[in-house]
C-alpha cells in the first residue's frame, strides 16, 4: 500500500488506513536515526526544498535532517533571505524553484490555504509543514506516533488539548486524526480562544482544565503566543498559568499516570511548568519522532510502499 | 432618433403598471403606452419586446467605478459599459478612489469621464469625511451642488458615532442620504470570512455577524436621533434585517440594500480557500440567506445593488488573507435576482422595484419610473433567456467573480439611457 495523493496537506479527510501506513513506516525508519550511518539511499537524486514563510527551527530542521537521512538532496528557503522580500508572489517563487526540477516542496506560510494553493498549481509535491491556524499534519502524525508508542493504541484512549485552540494548527490536526483513530479528543482553553464549531470536529469543549485533564490518558499542551495578551484575549500570563498551565499539583490529581506533550517551542512557567517538563514529559521523544514520521511522510510520497522501507 | 417598443410585457411599479403596451419614446423622452399596435411608427425605430419585459431603466446605487486612482481595476469607461451590458442605465459609484471623492474636482472629474463615455448614467456619491478618515466632516454642501447624490465613507466605517451623528445632522440641509457601510472595525478585526464553523475548519479569521449588527443597530438610533434619512449597504445578516424592520415599523427613515451574493451564496463557497468568495460583509450561513430573502419579501430590504468591486486578477489570486474583498457584480445582478423571482421570493413588479423605483426614489434621481415625459432609461430583459455566465466575456475590465461557468436563466437584452440604444 502507498499513499494515494500527491501532496499532503492536512489530516482532515484522511482515513484510518492512511494514517496507520504511515505510522508503521515511521516505526521502520526510526532506528535509521540510531545507527552509526544515519542514512539510507531510498531517495537518493531527488530534491526537496524547505520553503518557509514563517520562522521555524524544530520543524525545518527535523525536514530537514529526514529528507537528508533519506538521501534526498534538501534546500532551505526562507523568507528574510529571499526574493520574497523583494515583492515576489508565493506563485511566482514557487513556480521559479519548481523550473529548477524539484520533487517536493515543504512550505510553512502564515496564511491558512497556502500549501493547497501551491499544490493545486505545482507538479511537485507539496508537504504542508503548518499553515496559519488550519493544519500541522507532519506534528499530528508525530504526535499520534508518540502516543501509540508510549501506550501501545489510539484506539480508545482519550486525550486533552490545552491552550489556544482558536490559533492552533496543531489542536485541528490532531483532532481530525485522533479522532479518526478512535480516540476521544477534549479541547480546553479560554472561551476567547476555542473557535465556534469545534465539537463539531469533534471534540468536547471544557473551559475548566482540572475537568478536562480528569482521567485523560495523555495531556497536549499548546504553546501560548503572549501577543495575545494584546489583542485582548487573555488578561495576563499569572492569570493564565494559574488557569491552564500544567503543574505538578494539577498533574497530580489527574488521578492516573498521563503523559505530557508539547510541540515546542515551550513558555516554561507558563503553559507548563518547568519540573513536568522535565520530569514527566514525551517532548523530546516528540521531537525524536518527527524525523521517524517526516521521513515516512516523504517516502511514501515519492511512492514508495510500505514493502521496500 | 425615436423608437418604438412593441409587444412588450411593461412592469412600471411607480404607476402601477403591469400588462402589455407599446412604448414610444421621442426626444428622449418617454411617451404615453398605448394597446399593442395602437401607437403608429411614423419613422421611429422599431423595438419588437414580444416575450419581453420593458422596465424602467435599473439603477445600481453602489458600485466601485474605481477611477480616478485604480484604473487597472476599472474605468468609468469600461464600469458604465458593463453596467448597460447588465441591464442598468445607471450607477452610483462611491467614493473610495484615489483621490477620495471629498471634494468637488474629483465629483466633477467622475461626471466628465461619466459624459465622455455616453454609457450608463453616473451618480456620485460623496465623502462623509474628508479623506474618507473619519475625522472632520467633508463639505457636503460643494459635493450636494457638484452632483453627489448620497454620501458615505464606504468600506471605511465612520468608527466615531459623534461624527457619524454630526453628518447625518447636517446631511438634512440637502435632504440626501447618508449612506453606512455598517461594520465596527473593532469586531471585524482582520478577520476575512464569515466567523462559524467553516472559519474554524479553514483556520481563518472570522467576522461574526455582531460586527455589522453593532454598527446597524447604531446607525438606526442615530437616525432616529437626528430625523436624518439613513441607508444602509449591503445587509448580510439575519440580525441586521430583524433590526431595520423593527426600525421601519418605529417609523425611523431607513432604506437598505442587499446584494445578489447575500441571497446565492454561503459561506461554504469559500472552501478551497477560494478568494473569488471573499467579500465584505462576508457571505454568511444558509440561516442569515433565508433571512435577506425574507426581507426582501416583505419590504425590509428595499434594494438589490451589487457592491460590484473590480479587482485585479494578480491581487485576487494568492494567499486568502492577502486577497482584496470585493467582487463584479453589474453583469451579473439581473440573472441572479430573477432566481427570487423564479422560486417565488418575489414577484416581478417586486424586483423592479428593488432593482428600479426604489434606488431611484431614495438617490432622487427623477429615474427608475416609466413616467411620462421622463428622461427615457428603459431596460428589456428577456426574462426566459438561458444563458451561461462567462467572465472572459465581461465589459468590466476585472474578472473576479464566483459566478463563471453558471447558468442563470433570464438576462437584460436591450439597455435605453436618454432614448439611445
Amino acid at each position: 500500500m502507498a499513499l494515494s495523493t500527491k501532496d499532503l496537506l492536512g489530516i482532515k479527510g484522511m482515513a484510518a488506513d492512511e494514517i496507520k501506513l504511515i505510522l508503521d513506516t515511521a516505526a521502520t525508519f526510526k532506528d535509521v536515526s540510531e545507527r552509526d550511518i544515519k542514512k539510507v539511499p531510498t531517495l537518493r537524486g531527488k530534491t526537496v526544498i524547505n520553503l518557509f514563510y514563517e520562522a521555524s527551527t524544530r520543524t525545518r530542521t527535523s525536514f530537514e535532517l529526514a529528507g537528508k537521512r533519506l538521501s534526498a538532496d534538501v534546500i532551505n528557503i526562507s523568507t528574510s533571505t529571499s526574493s520574497v522580500t523583494k515583492g515576489e508572489t508565493l506563485l511566482d517563487t514557487a513556480r521559479n524553484i519548481e523550473a529548477m526540477k524539484t520533487d517536493m516542496i515543504i512550505v510553512r506560510h502564515a496564511c491558512s490555504g497556502a500549501p493547497e494553493y501551491l499544490a493545486k498549481r505545482l507538479k511537485s509535491s507539496v508537504i504542508n509543514a503548518g499553515d496559519g491556524f488550519h493544519e500541522h499534519p507532519t506534528q499530528a502524525l508525530l504526535d499520534m506516533f508518540t502516543i501509540r508508542e508510549k501506550l501501545g493504541r489510539l484506539d480508545g484512549v482519550t486525550v486533552a488539548i490545552v491552550g489556544d485552540i482558536l490559533h492552533s494548527r496543531v489542536a485541528r490536526s490532531n483532532i481530525y486524526g485522533l479522532a479518526a483513530m478512535g480516540a476521544t479528543v477534549r479541547v480546553c482553553g479560554p472561551p476567547t480562544m476555542v473557535p465556534p464549531g469545534i465539537e463539531k470536529l469533534g471534540a468536547k469543549v471544557f473551559f475548566d482544565m482540572d475537568e478536562a485533564v480528569q482521567g485523560a490518558d495523555a495531556i497536549m499542551m499548546l504553546r501560548l503566543q503572549l501577543e495575545r495578551q494584546a489583542a485582548g484575549l487573555f488578561p495576563g500570563v499569572r492569570e493564565y498559568a494559574r488557569l491552564f498551565g500544567l503543574n505538578r499539583a494539577r498533574l497530580d490529581r489527574v488521578g492516573k499516570s498521563a503523559i505530557v506533550m508539547h510541540p515546542g517551542p515551550m513558555n516554561r512557567g507558563v503553559e507548563i511548568a518547568s519540573d513536568v517538563a522535565d520530569s514527566s514529559s514525551v517532548i523530546l521523544d516528540q521531537v525524536t519522532n518527527g524525523v521517524a514520521v517526516r521521513m515516512a511522510v516523504m517516502f511514501l510520497l515519492s511512492g514508495g510502499a510500505k514493502a521496500e522501507a | 432618433m425615436n423608437i418604438l417598443i412593441k409587444n412588450g410585457h411593461i412592469i412600471d411599479p411607480a404607476n402601477k403598471v403591469d400588462g402589455k403596451f407599446d412604448l414610444l419614446v421621442a426626444d428622449g423622452k418617454i411617451g404615453k403606452p398605448g394597446k399593442p399596435g395602437s401607437l403608429p411608427s411614423n419613422g421611429a425605430q422599431v423595438v419588437d419586446a414580444a416575450g419581453k419585459l420593458v422596465v424602467p431603466g435599473l439603477i445600481d446605487m453602489h458600485v466601485h467605478l474605481r477611477e480616478p486612482g485604480y484604473e487597472y481595476k476599472e474605468t468609468i469607461a469600461a464600469g458604465t459599459a458593463a453596467a448597460k451590458a447588465g441591464g442598468f442605465t445607471a450607477v452610483c459609484c462611491m467614493p473610495n478612489t484615489n483621490p477620495v471623492n471629498d471634494g468637488r474636482s474629483v465629483t466633477e472629474f467622475i461626471l466628465s469621464q461619466a459624459a465622455k463615455a455616453g454609457a450608463a448614467r453616473v451618480f456620485p456619491i460623496g465623502a462623509v469625511t474628508k479623506g474618507s478618515k473619519g475625522e472632520e466632516l467633508a463639505e457636503m454642501g460643494e459635493l450636494h451642488d457638484a452632483g453627489c447624490v448620497g454620501v458615505s465613507d464606504d468600506g471605511k466605517p465612520v468608527m466615531s458615532a459623534a461624527v457619524m451623528r454630526r453628518a447625518m445632522e447636517y446631511s438634512k440641509i440637502f435632504d440626501i442620504a447618508v449612506i453606512s457601510h455598517c461594520e465596527d472595525a473593532s469586531l471585524a478585526a482582520k478577520g476575512v470570512m464569515n466567523e462559524g464553523f467553516v472559519s474554524t475548519e479553514l483556520g481563518l479569521r472570522g467576522i461574526p455577524n455582531a460586527a455589522e449588527e453593532v454598527m446597524t443597530g447604531r446607525d438606526i438610533m442615530l437616525a432616529e436621533l437626528t430625523g436624518a434619512r439613513l441607508h444602509i449597504c449591503h445587509v448580510s445578516t439575519a440580525g441586521s434585517v430583524r433590526l431595520i424592520r423593527e426600525a421601519k415599523q418605529r417609523g425611523v427613515k431607513v432604506t437598505a440594500e442587499t446584494c445578489p451574493h447575500y441571497f446565492t451564496l454561503t459561506e461554504e463557497a469559500v472552501r478551497g480557500y477560494n478568494t473569488m468568495a471573499k467579500m465584505n460583509p462576508p457571505l454568511r450561513t444558509a440561516e442569515d440567506v433565508g433571512a435577506i430573502k425574507q426581507g426582501l419579501k416583505d419590504g425590509t430590504l428595499d434594494v438589490i445593488a451589487t457592491d460590484h468591486a473590480p479587482h485585479g486578477l494578480d491581487e485576487k489570486s494568492g494567499e486568502f488573507d492577502g486577497a482584496p474583498f470585493g467582487i463584479v457584480g453589474l453583469e451579473t445582478a439581473v440573472g441572479l435576482s430573477l432566481k427570487l423571482v423564479q422560486e417565488g421570493v418575489l414577484t416581478m413588479t417586486q424586483l423592479i422595484e428593488c432593482m428600479s423605483t426604489a434606488p431611484g426614489r431614495i438617490i432622487k434621481s427623477g429615474g427608475g419610473t416609466l413616467s411620462a415625459g421622463a428622461a427615457a432609461d428603459i431596460t428589456i430583459i428577456d426574462p426566459g433567456m438561458a444563458w451561461t455566465v462567462d467572465a472572459g466575456a465581461f465589459k468590466s475590465r476585472s474578472r473576479n467573480t464566483p459566478y463563471d461557468g453558471w447558468k442563470l436563466t433570464g438576462r437584460a437584452v436591450q439597455t435605453i439611457v436618454g432614448g439611445r440604444t
